[in-house]
């Protein structure tokens, strides 16, 4: 069961993965381009999704689609760990009074919830690709300090830790040697998590034009532009949503594979 | 001057009763003082105490002098300096006091790299060197495992190796061979017998063990619940123990003295201690 979770989740974000990859080099028509006579068209050998309203190739779109996807992922979980990580590692070795305040601060910001930074974020700067990717990353950055936090706690306090320590090795160079390779899969774990977090979020975004602005095609604004023709044309809905859905399921499977896979407790019970 | 002068130490954590109280110690330089008391008497508190390893909540008052150097109120860079120069230590559990996703080898070779920046190259061939004296055959072998793929024996001396590196004055043993087996744990105190006074470092070395203790140190002292109850030579304490809870200890430990078919002495017969 468990084994069969994480290979679930390994093909789903391996499929969007090679969706992105193969959209460089090749894609059945070019999918911005706009083609009024062949307004949307039912799916058959010439167009293998149909084509949207103004004749644009959908499963073109959907391949280009997956880029967005993983590049907004990508970025925000590296914004998300590069500040979350080494302030969750600090905050664990500081004072106490330092951990308090900021642990309360991660409270207030995990209150508010993700989309709505971003719409603040997309009202101030104006929706785009970066803009999406910031706010996304910034919502996330809460996690990944609890989370680090909670591992590096964990490990300074460890034997190992005490007898580097007890050598000379300094309490901070202890946090890159000893605690850093010790949390690295939990580390792992968050940001697959958030990965798929953060799948949804640019779908969403999209959908009500915060994020990658047309005509670059995102799955969210496919699932928008499709919605008028839910009734004429229910196919147009479905693809794009199952997109965003395989990738969320994808990266959260994986995430869930891999912390059981690297959680010699959880290895045992299971 | 000793190399070690520990005067009225107490230690509490937060708000609660003290750990150990009026603690006084002395070793000199060279010298091996056995601590023996049981679990919960507050020995590894006084090791960690000396170390500079207690809790953030932990509360010391007193003095550790070091050379005559005060340690109390040292700042943590500082007491980094001091440990692995002047002060080394072996802990308790081999299993859990070496980091997992680090190669041995690297472990010792980063505490002796830190303290004498020694190239990568010229420590590899001290790692060795010490690994080798520690008692492995194949200290190449050790050195590119991973602690798992070591068994608690090999552990314990690559642990050794470790706080032995950078020929420390002082090395601090709690409790090194409570988690070994016997016959491992004879190997592991010969080799930490041997390996001491090749360096002539001086010993503090913390049993509950008076067998093991009684083997290795010249002198000893008996700790009981935070305080330090008795202290001697290693001689006197087996000749004429004082306290009444030392009595028990020695008597525990001479089951060589009780005649086949007689009951086995335990603690309780001779020192019945606080209630608990």
């Amino acid at each position: 069961m468990k084994r069969l979770e994480l290979g679930v989740g390994v093909t789903l974000v391996a499929l969007v993965a090679a969706m992105a990859v193969v959209s460089f080099v090749w894609t059945p028509y070019d999918p911005i381009r706009i083609v009024p006579a062949d307004r949307l068209l039912r799916p058959g050998p010439a167009h293998l999704l149909g084509t949207d309203a103004f004749g644009r190739d959908l499963f073109s779109r959907l391949l280009v689609g997956a880029r967005s996807c993983l590049s907004v992922g990508v970025i925000s979980v590296g914004i998300a760990a590069l500040i979350g990580v080494p302030v969750g590692l600090f905050v664990a070795q500081g004072p106490r009074w330092l951990a308090r305040v900021v642990l309360r601060a991660t409270d207030i910001a995990q209150a508010l919830p993700a989309l709505l930074l971003a719409i603040l974020l997309a009202g101030v700067f104006g929706g785009s690709t970066t803009t999406a990717m910031v706010a996304i990353g910034a919502a996330a950055v809460p996690q990944f300090i609890r989370v680090t936090r909670a591992g590096a706690r964990q490990v300074l306090s460890s034997d190992y830790v005490a007898a580097a320590r007890s050598a000379g090795i300094p309490r901070w160079r202890t946090a890159w040697t000893h605690v850093l390779p010790n949390i690295g899969a939990l580390i792992g774990v968050q940001a697959s998590v958030t990965f798929a977090m953060a799948i949804l979020a640019e779908a969403a975004l999209s959908y009500l034009g915060l994020a990658t602005q047309p005509p670059t095609p995102t799955w969210g604004r496919m699932l928008k532009e499709a919605q008028d023709f839910l009734y004429l044309q229910p196919g147009q809905v479905l693809w794009p949503a199952l997109a965003v859905a395989g990738g969320v399921l994808g990266f959260n499977l994986l995430g869930d594979g891999l912390r059981d896979r690297l959680d010699p407790r959880l290895r045992e019970a299971a | 001057m000793s190399l070690l002068e520990v005067d009225g130490l107490t230690v509490a954590f937060g708000r609660g009763a003290p750990a150990i109280r009026d603690v006084c110690l002395r070793v000199d330089a060279g010298q091996r003082l056995g601590v023996i008391g049981e679990s919960g008497s507050g020995k590894t508190v006084t090791a960690l105490a000396i170390m500079g390893l207690l809790a953030e909540n932990a509360r010391l008052s007193g003095s550790i002098r070091i050379d005559g150097d005060e340690l109390i109120g040292r700042s943590d860079r500082e007491l980094a300096r001091l440990r692995g120069d002047k002060l080394g230590m072996i802990f308790q559990e081999p299993l859990s006091a070496l980091d997992p996703t680090m190669r041995s080898g690297r472990q010792v070779a980063e505490v002796l790299r830190l303290h004498e920046g020694a190239a990568a190259g010229a420590a590899r061939e001290r790692v060795l060197a010490m690994l080798a004296e520690v008692g492995f055959d194949d200290p190449e072998r050790v050195a590119d495992s991973y602690p798992f793929q070591l068994s608690g024996g090999q552990r314990q001396r690559v642990l050794t190796a470790m706080a032995l590196i950078n020929s420390p004055d002082l090395v601090i043993c709690d409790e090194p061979t409570t988690a070994l087996d016997v016959t491992v744990q004879a190997t592991v105190l010969g080799v930490l017998d041997r390996v001491l006074s090749d360096a002539g470092a001086a010993c503090l070395f913390i049993s509950h063990d008076l067998a093991v203790v009684s083997q290795l140190c010249s002198d000893i002292a008996v700790m009981l619940d935070g305080q330090i109850v008795e202290r001697g030579s290693t001689a006197d304490i087996f000749d004429q123990p004082q306290h009444p809870y030392t009595r028990g200890l020695v008597a525990t430990a001479r089951l060589d003295l009780v005649a086949p078919g007689d009951r086995l002495p335990v603690i309780g017969d001779f020192y019945a201690g606080e209630r608990r």
